[in-house]
């Protein structure tokens, strides 16, 4: 038989041993530390990384303007290699390890591109600034200034206003949508169903978020839509209603977890308190158990809306895509997220479209990040007011 | 060995009832039980329980804990229909009403047979919300029925002097004696008949147990009350009448003045003389 005190220091010594003591717990407690600090960087970078690409749009630095002055090929002497450069748009080193053949070739080409320049009042402007990206212009041939994002035409159109309001109608339906059913199902299965229903219809519920996202998609774009348009009648099958249903059908099973759980947490005994004062089970769900659990539950809203505003497959695929600025939901509609998915593998790596594509991304960046922040401020003081503190 | 034991044999001087148990004997029976028997599931928990309570007396049940006490006091207002795979066996009636028949409404019973945990649960909402909350659900709207019903409930809890200057701050800022009788107001604010407690006063200070205890005998003019407690000397100071469980049975029912100083069963007297539990 060994002494079981035999391995261990003797006496008071002993305490002396600090972290030596354990260090496979240190090590893992080191690891775990690097892993989630590592998740930190990682957001931090891809944040600086989208950002750095969308900096020139912010301070200015693009000019879409297609609008120059050809120099004729006899003219050349008559400018600096610097001027030339700039107006060929090659470095110097490019410049430098051309001869003068390959020179005269671009100069030809580049008056040619001239000839071929739109040659209305507005190929002059940069579409890239601030006025251009949020306030309507008069384009040539309207009759009135519009909102309007065409980055594939002769004259480049930014205007990221019909995106927005696409998200936002979209992730409206979706809230509207799914923030009932998902409370809706969250109150019943904690506070309603019995312990066997429950245990059938959480995990049926949750379910719903293992559909890919492109499955969801496919199912809006053949069934839900043609099925929405034989009921309603609207004219455009593919709308920010459908988009908006199918993006709620994603959502619900984060509204329903997250409030479900939120439910689940207040105590019992304000349950029991209720009933044993003559509460219905409803009325004690409703008018006791809702209130405490408010601050979970807008967490859940306000987490549902920061999946719905991110979420790109099934708008993409159901809503239309038709960038227009409307606030009728039965017309089709276009999304920040479809924008990006659907234009940044056809557009020049750091140029003007390929810039505002990631500006846009940057934008729905701050906004989950804003949205999350003004829901973790509400969720505090909410919960202060409830434990009584404020 | 539990500090019980230090404790000497209770005389009858320490008797608090204020009634003679001749007197006592004049009180109606209020709530019947008849072979009353308690499953969870497989196991039981009571045993064909019969006995009456008299109205407007405090009648203790005591016994060591899992011996079905306060499984009992929750038949009497049905809160054990809460808790899944119970099955109850026999008749509780009040006043002539079985309430365990079909046609019962629990929320009408339970609007007549108040209760008071032994946490004390007040809602997360200022003191005079908690009491207005009960009246609201039986259907008191106006304003000053609600003002001069909740001043007259925080009275008769004896917290009326001690909240009046703060009723509209939430409730979970009071102590917990506090708050346990911010309970028992809320159960008084809906006039019910009955009053469960279910060991209202475990959780707290002797001080504040005092309190609640003044409170119980000052209640028992109007309601009639009946609570389960593990303290001896507590079921001695406040009720009248004693049920002793053991295992799911019922022992031994008396006033308690007999219950303490001359019980019939070996059981009942090793147990409050603190030999065992």
């Amino acid at each position: 038989m060994p002494d079981p005190t035999s391995k261990q220091l003797t006496g008071w010594a002993a305490i002396r041993k600090g972290r030596q003591r354990r260090p496979g717990e240190w090590l893992v407690e080191r690891g775990i530390f690097l892993v989630s600090l590592s998740a930190i960087v990682v957001i931090f970078l891809i944040f600086a990384f989208v950002g750095n690409k969308a900096w020139p749009v912010l301070i200015g630095q693009t000019d879409s303007s297609r609008a120059f002055k050809a120099i004729p090929v006899e003219d050349m002497a008559k400018h600096t290699p610097k001027e030339l450069q700039a107006y060929l748009g090659v470095t110097e080193k490019e410049w430098n390890e051309m001869d003068e053949t390959a020179r005269r070739t671009l100069m030809e080409v580049k008056v040619e591109e001239a000839k071929e320049n739109p040659t209305d009042k507005d190929a002059g402007l940069d579409t890239t600034t601030w006025r251009h990206l949020l306030w309507p212009h008069q384009w040539t041939g309207y009759d009135k200034p519009e909102y309007i994002w065409q980055p594939v035409s002769p004259i480049s159109k930014y205007n990221i206003v019909p995106l927005i309001i696409g998200s936002l109608k979209a992730t409206l339906v979706a809230l509207l949508f799914s923030v009932p059913f998902g409370l809706g199902a969250a109150i019943f299965v904690s506070q309603l169903a019995g312990p066997r229903l429950k245990e059938w219809l959480k995990p049926g519920i949750e379910m719903l978020a293992g559909i890919p996202s492109v499955v969801l998609g496919f199912f809006a774009l053949i069934v839900m839509a043609t099925l929405c348009q034989k009921l309603l009648g609207y004219e455009s099958r593919l709308n920010a209603f459908v988009a908006g249903l199918a993006l709620g059908l994603a959502i619900i099973p984060v509204v329903f977890s997250i409030a479900e759980d939120a439910l689940t947490s207040v105590p019992r005994s304000f349950t029991q308190a209720a009933l044993a004062l003559g509460s219905s089970k409803w009325q004690a769900a409703w008018q006791i158990v809702l209130p405490a659990a408010l601050p979970g539950v807008f967490a859940a809203v306000v987490l549902g809306f920061g999946r719905a505003i991110g979420e790109t497959m099934i708008v993409l695929m159901a809503s239309g895509n038709a960038s227009i600025v409307s606030w009728n939901l039965f017309d089709s509609t276009r999304t920040m997220t479809a924008t990006i998915a659907a234009e940044l593998a056809e557009t020049v790596v750091d140029g003007h479209h390929y810039r505002i594509l990631f500006l846009i991304g940057a934008l729905l960046f701050v906004v989950t990040f804003v949205s999350n922040l003004v829901a973790d401020v509400v969720i505090h003081r909410l919960k202060s007011r409830l434990e009584g503190k404020a | 060995m539990t500090p019980t034991n230090l404790v000497p044999k209770l005389q009858a001087k320490d008797m608090q009832p204020s009634l003679s148990i001749e007197e006592q004997t004049r009180h109606t029976p209020l709530i019947d039980l008849q072979g009353l028997s308690l499953w969870y599931g497989e196991s039981q928990a009571l045993k064909d329980i019969s006995f009456f309570i008299r109205e407007r007396l405090v009648t203790a049940f005591i016994g060591p804990s899992g011996c079905g006490k306060s499984t009992l006091i929750r038949c009497l207002n049905r809160m054990n229909d809460l808790i899944d795979e119970v099955n109850i066996e026999g008749k509780i009636t009040i006043h002539g009403h079985n309430i365990y028949g079909d046609d019962v409404d629990v929320i009408e019973l339970r609007k007549r047979v108040g209760m008071v945990f032994q946490k004390s649960n007040p809602f997360p909402k200022s003191i005079y919300e908690n009491i207005a909350y009960g009246l609201r659900l039986h259907g008191v709207k106006a304003r000053s029925d609600l003002d001069s019903i909740i001043e007259q409930s925080l009275r008769g809890a004896a917290l009326w002097d001690e909240v009046k200057d703060r009723l509209h701050e939430s409730a979970l800022g009071l102590s917990g004696g506090q708050q346990q009788r911010l309970c028992i107001a809320r159960a008084i604010a809906i006039k019910p008949e009955i009053i469960l407690m279910d060991e209202p006063a475990s959780a707290l200070d002797p001080i504040a147990t005092a309190k609640i205890e003044d409170l119980i005998l000052d209640l028992k003019k109007e309601f009639t009350i009946v609570i389960v407690t593990h303290n001896m000397q507590q079921a001695a100071r406040i009720s009248d009448y004693t049920a002793f469980f053991y295992l799911g049975e019922l022992i031994e029912y008396d006033p308690t003045a007999k219950i303490f100083t001359n019980p019939a069963k070996k059981q009942t007297e090793d147990y409050v003389t603190g030999r065992f539990g």
